[in-house]
C-alpha cells in the first residue's frame, strides 16, 4: 500500500536500483536519459492516437453524427488505421520544391512539439527538468514552431502554402504577445518561473483568481496551435490546406503529430498555470493520484478546445489580428498592471504565492476587466451593426 | 569541455554557412542554427535566461522577419554576387575593403583579449553568482541599470509610434 501511495516515484527508484545492479553509474544515467527521451518523443504520438479519436467523436456528437464506429469497438482503432494509411502512402516531393528545407520542416515541428514536454509537471517531483526559466522555455519552444511552419510553406513552391506561411507569421507573432502577458501575470503572482513551483504555490487554482489571464491564455494558445476558429493557416476553403498542402505520407503525419502533441501540451500547460496542476483531494496522502488529476484536468481543457472548434465559425484574418491587438493585449496588460499593484499591497518579505486578501483583490480586478472588455465589445458590435444597417442595431 | 567543442564547431560551421550560401533562405536558416548553438553555449555557462531570450528574440522574431522579407522579395538564388568571375583585387571595391579591415580589426581585438586574459575575468562559477537566474538579472536591471533600461524602452516606443504614423492611410479631405 505504501508502495502504491507514491507509485511513480517508487517505480522509478526500483527501476534505477534494478539496472544499477548490473550497470556502472554512467550506464544507469545513459539508460535513464534514453528512457526519458523515448517517453518524451512518444508523448506526441500517443497524444495523436488518442486525441484524433476523441476529437472525431466529440465533433461528431456536436454535429449530431456518431463519428468513427467501424474499426474496433466504438471505432477506437480508427487512429491506428489512419496511421497505417499514412505509412503506406507514396512520399511525394513536388518538383521545384527546396528539398533540404522541405524535408527538415516536419522534423523541426515534431521536435518542437516533443520538447514542450520537458517542463510539464505531472506530479510532485515528476517533471522532466524543473528549469528556473520553465515558463519562458515554453514560449521559446513555441517560437520554433513558427520557423518550421514558414520553412514548410516556403519550400513547397506552392502559392497556397506560401500564403499559409504568411498568415502564420502574422497570427503567431500577434498572439504570442497576449500569451506571454498572461503567462507573465501568473509568474508575477507566484514569483517563480519554475513550472513545478508554480503548481506548489497555487493554493487556489488561478482560474478563479485570474480569469482574464486564463481566458487570454486559452484563446492565444488555441491560436498558437492553429485550432479552429483560429485555423486561418490551414483554412481549407481559402488556401486549400495552407502550409502543409504539398506534404503526403508520413511527412504529413509529422505535422499531424505535432498538431495534436501541441494540443495536449498546451492543455497540460494550461492545467499547470491555471488549474492547479496535479493538486486535488488526497494528493498529500497519496502523491500517485497527482498524475491522474493532471491528466483529467488536461483532457477537460482539450474537451473545451474541441467544443469551441465544433461550435464556432472561422474568423477572417483581419478580424482575428484586430481581436488580438485591440482586445486581448489591452485586457492582459491591464491585468498585469493590476496584479503588480495588488502584489505590492500588504506584501510580506519572503512571501511565497498570494495571500487570501490579495487573491480576492485580484479576482475583483479581473472581473472588472472582464466587464469593461465585454461592455466595449458590445458597444463596438452595435456600432458596426448600425453602420451596416443590420437589424437589431 | 567536450560539449563546448561540439557546439562551438557547429556554431562556426553555421556561421561559415551563412556567408557562403547561395540562397538567402539558407543563409537565414544557418543563422538560426548559429543562434541555437549560441543558446546551448549560454546554457552551459548557467545563463538559462539569456538562452531562452536568445531563442525567443532571435529565432522567434528576428529570423522570422528575415525569412518573411526574403520570401516577400523572392528567395531566388544569387548566381553572380558582385562579379564572381573577376579577379580578387578587381572585386575589392571600397565598401568591401572597409569591411575587410573592420573584420580583421575585430578578429585582432578578440584574439588580443583572449591571449592577454582580458576576456577571461568572469571565469568563476556563474551559477554561484546566480547570473543565470531571472531574479539576479532583474535585480540589476531595475536598480543599477534602470535609466538605460527606460531609455531603451522609450526608443522602442518611438519606433512603434513611428511605424503606426507611417502606416496611417492618408487623410481624405
Amino acid at each position: 500500500m505504501d508502495y502504491l501511495r507514491n507509485f511513480f516515484v517508487n517505480l522509478a527508484r526500483s527501476w534505477t536500483a534494478w539496472i544499477g545492479g548490473f550497470l556502472p553509474d554512467w550506464g544507469v544515467n545513459l539508460v535513464n536519459y534514453l528512457v526519458v527521451g523515448i517517453i518524451l518523443v512518444l508523448m506526441p504520438v500517443i497524444a495523436t492516437l488518442t486525441l484524433t479519436w476523441m476529437e472525431r467523436k466529440v465533433i461528431g456528437r456536436i454535429q449530431n453524427r456518431i463519428g468513427p464506429n467501424r474499426v474496433g469497438p466504438w471505432g477506437i482503432f480508427q487512429a491506428f488505421a489512419d496511421a497505417v494509411k499514412m505509412l503506406i502512402k507514396e512520399d511525394i516531393v513536388p518538383s521545384g520544391a527546396d528539398k533540404p528545407v522541405f524535408n527538415l520542416a516536419p522534423i523541426l515541428i515534431a521536435g518542437a512539439a516533443a520538447l514542450l514536454w520537458a517542463v510539464v509537471p505531472f506530479g510532485r517531483g515528476m517533471i522532466g527538468q524543473n528549469l528556473n526559466i520553465g515558463a519562458l522555455y515554453v514560449v521559446a519552444v513555441g517560437s520554433i514552431t513558427t520557423i518550421a511552419v514558414i520553412m514548410a510553406g516556403w519550400s513547397s513552391n506552392n502559392k497556397f502554402a506560401l500564403l499559409g506561411a504568411f498568415r502564420v507569421v502574422a497570427q503567431l507573432l500577434s498572439y504570442e504577445i497576449p500569451m506571454v502577458l498572461s503567462i507573465a501575470t501568473v509568474v508575477l503572482v507566484t514569483g517563480t518561473m519554475r513550472m513545478g513551483d508554480i503548481v506548489e504555490r497555487q493554493v487556489a487554482p488561478f482560474i478563479v483568481v485570474l480569469p482574464v489571464a486564463f481566458i487570454t491564455y486559452l484563446l492565444a494558445a488555441a491560436a498558437e496551435t492553429g485550432r479552429a476558429p483560429f485555423d486561418l493557416l490551414e483554412a481549407d476553403s481559402e488556401i486549400v490546406a495552407g502550409y502543409f498542402v504539398e506534404y503526403s505520407g508520413l511527412k504529413f503525419g509529422w505535422f499531424y503529430i505535432a498538431e495534436y502533441g501541441n494540443l495536449f501540451a498546451i492543455a497540460a500547460i494550461t492545467t499547470t498555470l491555471f488549474l492547479g496542476g496535479w493538486r486535488g483531494p488526497f494528493v498529500s496522502v497519496a502523491p500517485a493520484l497527482g498524475p491522474f488529476y493532471f491528466v483529467i484536468k488536461s483532457v477537460a481543457v482539450i474537451f473545451v478546445l474541441m467544443w469551441i472548434r465544433g461550435t464556432w465559425p472561422r474568423f477572417r484574418i483581419d478580424q482575428m489580428l484586430a481581436f488580438a491587438w485591440k482586445v486581448l493585449v489591452p485586457a492582459s496588460l491591464a491585468n498585469l498592471l493590476w496584479s503588480a499593484i495588488v502584489l505590492q499591497i500588504g506584501r510580506q518579505p519572503e512571501q511565497l504565492g498570494p495571500t487570501i486578501v490579495q487573491m480576492i483583490l485580484l479576482l475583483v480586478g479581473n472581473v472588472a476587466i472582464l466587464a469593461v472588455t465585454g461592455l466595449l465589445l458590445g458597444r463596438a458590435a452595435r456600432r458596426y451593426a448600425a453602420q451596416h444597417g443590420w437589424a437589431g442595431a | 569541455m567536450f560539449l563546448f567543442v561540439v557546439f562551438a564547431l557547429i556554431a562556426l560551421a553555421a556561421a561559415v554557412g551563412v556567408i557562403t550560401s547561395r540562397k538567402p533562405v539558407y543563409s537565414a536558416l544557418f543563422l538560426l542554427l548559429n543562434f541555437a548553438t549560441l543558446a546551448a553555449l549560454y546554457i552551459m555557462v548557467e545563463a538559462q535566461f539569456l538562452a531562452a531570450v536568445q531563442i525567443i528574440v532571435y529565432a522567434g522574431a528576428v529570423i522570422v522577419l528575415f525569412l518573411f522579407v526574403v520570401m516577400l522579395i523572392g528567395g531566388g538564388e544569387l548566381d553572380d554576387i558582385g562579379g564572381r568571375n573577376k579577379k580578387f583585387l578587381a572585386r575589392l571595391t571600397w565598401p568591401r575593403g572597409i569591411a575587410l579591415v573592420l573584420g580583421l580589426g575585430l578578429l585582432v581585438a578578440v584574439g588580443y583579449g583572449l591571449l592577454s586574459g582580458q576576456l577571461m575575468t568572469a571565469t568563476n562559477d556563474a551559477a554561484a553568482f546566480g547570473q543565470g537566474s531571472v531574479q539576479a538579472i532583474a535585480a540589476v536591471l531595475y536598480t543599477d541599470y534602470a535609466l538605460p533600461f527606460e531609455l531603451a524602452s522609450i526608443l522602442l516606443l518611438v519606433g512603434m509610434i513611428g511605424a503606426v504614423a507611417l502606416a496611417q492611410p492618408p487623410k481624405k479631405d
